[in-house]
């Protein structure tokens, strides 16, 4: 049975369907993936199955319950870790996981035993007494995905895990995530930026304009595209992509740094190519499709060429600021 | 349920008290201002104007001032919502299995529970303006001083669910705390006010708030105390309804 599935979720602001008619059932100690755009409907999907805001119409169910007819009941099954920060940095560490444990009931006998062994697993126990106002970024968000799981949650929502951390500090947040998932069996469901990331999910939601356009295990999205791509550029690239798409059909898109365009096998392709093509060709290469990829081909945009709008340029700066 | 609902009034409470308690320097610098009021504005006006009063100017201000720390005292604590809102943390507590009402309460009695604390503190001034505060002025007082607080954080919590930024606040602060303290009978009588005056004091929670700790400490109430304690009570019920309300319908 599905530990968190929607039915026709969907959520109206005025006149415009921030979210609409979502369907997803996620599998018990399952990684899902939740990709789209900024503005896409993610947040406003996330903020209706941890209970923050009611749905407009449809259903959705965690752990068996409803999340508007049962908020409380869904409240205790559920952990989260916020796209913004949202400890308390006045109090220290061990507090502020004591305090979540007061909040959900855990009771005194496992407690300290409990916050001990988060502590731990999440390398942060030598720093326990000391304030988060200390900490850097990637303690914070360690200690919010510690505090996350205190309770043992059945659903742990991660909104943006990585966004604003280093390189490194991500793959250790993915190292943690992915260990506690098999030690625990939690069910993770997540929301990224980092197409690359989502490649450690099971499977992949892609939403766009609040709807769904895109659900699979990330090999069968890529293998759904089929064969390969090859990236080039030449002295007069359109001139080149005429010639292709007249020659061969292959449908090809233009960006800034060149042309791209879909195989079906590249490396025999290509010899084939620079033999009939009388414009003289800068650089070319040969790839298989990645999520990034996949996730063009659906939405015709890149998962980051939006233009940031004012309050997440706002949001990113307050978390640069307080994660320094 | 209802064990579950009062441990979580109790660690929202908890919370804001170790907070309070980690910032001692606060509470002592907290006490600057009252002193102020009491010793330089009381004396001063005191010894120019106050000769038609009963009593020392100094000792009529003092349960006033008295109220002014409960004021300032509750509403902070009612506007850290704005900080908790700011910082991420009152995401935190949203999401927590707890109701909207615990949460509310528990910021309320914190609130309370710490204006009564200082207000406590300016009481302890008592023999420097020559007030007698017996063992039983002591406890009635702090009752009172509970009650207007959980009367007024609620009132604060009110306000500050909306409210995004600090700028809202300094308004706040101008249009209504400030008009509140002048108009509460803490540093002027209200009975010898123009009409206009008065009948703003008459809606004003702290007016009653002030006039019980007159009664108590300096036996000096222009109300009877009861009359004082119920309007201070009811009140309390309706604005923490509405906080509850409020807050309910933020999602």
């Amino acid at each position: 049975m599905a530990i968190l599935e929607t039915h026709d979720l969907s959520k109206r602001f005025g006149r415009m369907w921030a979210v609409k008619k979502v369907n997803l059932s996620v599998e018990p100690g399952e990684i899902f993936g939740f990709l789209g755009p900024n503005g896409a409907g993610k947040s406003t999907t996330i903020n209706m199955l941890t209970t923050l805001l009611k749905p407009t119409e449809g259903q959705a169910l965690i752990a068996g319950h409803d999340v508007v007819a049962e908020p409380e009941k869904v409240r205790q099954n559920i952990g989260l870790v916020f796209q913004d920060p949202s400890l308390d940095e006045t109090l220290t560490a061990r507090e502020n996981l004591y305090f979540h444990a007061l909040l959900y009931g855990i009771p005194a006998k496992s407690r300290e035993q409990k916050i001990t062994m988060f502590l731990q697993a999440m390398e942060l126990e030598h720093r326990k007494n000391s304030l988060v106002k200390t900490f850097s970024g990637g303690m914070r968000r360690r200690l919010e995905i510690a505090r996350g799981l205190l309770h043992d949650p059945r659903v742990l929502f991660l909104d943006e895990p990585t966004l604003g951390l280093d390189p490194q500090t991500r793959r250790l947040i993915w190292k943690y995530v992915i260990d506690l998932r098999n030690r625990l069996e939690t069910t993770i469901f997540l929301t990224t930026h980092y197409l690359e990331e989502a490649e450690h999910c099971d499977r992949i939601a892609i939403i766009d304009r609040g709807e769904i356009i895109a659900m699979d295990t990330p090999a069968n999205l890529k293998s759904r595209l089929g064969g390969d791509i090859i990236s080039m550029d030449t002295a007069d690239n359109a001139a080149a992509a005429a010639f292709i798409e007249n020659t061969w059909g292959h449908a090809v898109t233009s960006q800034q740094t060149g042309l791209s365009f879909k195989v079906a096998n590249g490396e025999q392709f290509i010899p084939v190519l620079v033999k009939s093509l009388n414009i003289p060709i800068k650089t070319i290469s040969v790839r298989k499709p990645t999520l990034e990829d996949v996730f063009v081909s659906l939405t015709g945009r890149n998962i980051r060429d939006e233009v940031m709008d004012e309050k997440e340029g706002m949001r990113l700066r307050v978390r640069a600021r307080r994660t320094r | 349920m209802l064990v579950r609902e009062l441990k979580g009034i109790y660690v929202i409470w908890l919370r804001e008290l170790i907070k309070f308690w980690r910032e001692k320097i606060r509470i002592l610098t907290s006490l600057v201002q009252p002193a102020v009021w009491l010793f330089i504005m009381g004396k001063g006006i005191g010894s120019s104007f106050a000769a038609s009063l009963t009593v020392d100017y100094v000792q009529f201000m003092f349960p006033g001032v008295i109220g002014m720390t409960v004021l300032f005292t509750s509403i902070f604590s009612a506007v850290s919502i704005i900080w908790d809102r700011q910082f991420g943390f009152l995401k935190e507590v949203m999401v927590a299995p707890v109701s909207r009402t615990s949460i509310v309460i528990g910021k309320a009695l914190s609130g309370s529970t710490t204006a009564m604390i200082q207000g406590t503190m300016i009481l302890l001034f008592a023999p420097l303006v020559k007030v007698h505060v017996t063992l039983v002025i002591l406890l009635q007082s702090m009752f009172v001083m509970f009650l207007i607080s959980f009367t007024l954080s609620s009132a604060g919590i009110l306000v500050a669910a909306r409210m995004e930024s600090f700028h809202s606040f300094q308004l706040l602060m101008n249009f209504i705390v400030m008009p509140m303290f002048f108009l509460s009978g803490a540093i002027f009588p209200i009975s010898r006010l123009p009409l206009w005056m008065r009948s703003l004091a008459v809606i004003n929670p702290l007016r009653y708030g002030v006039d019980a700790l007159k009664g108590v400490i300096i036996q000096l109430n222009e109300n009877s105390i009861m009359l004082d304690l119920s309007v201070i009570m009811v009140l309390a019920l309706v604005l923490v309804s509405l906080a509850v309300y409020v807050f309910k319908k933020e999602g």
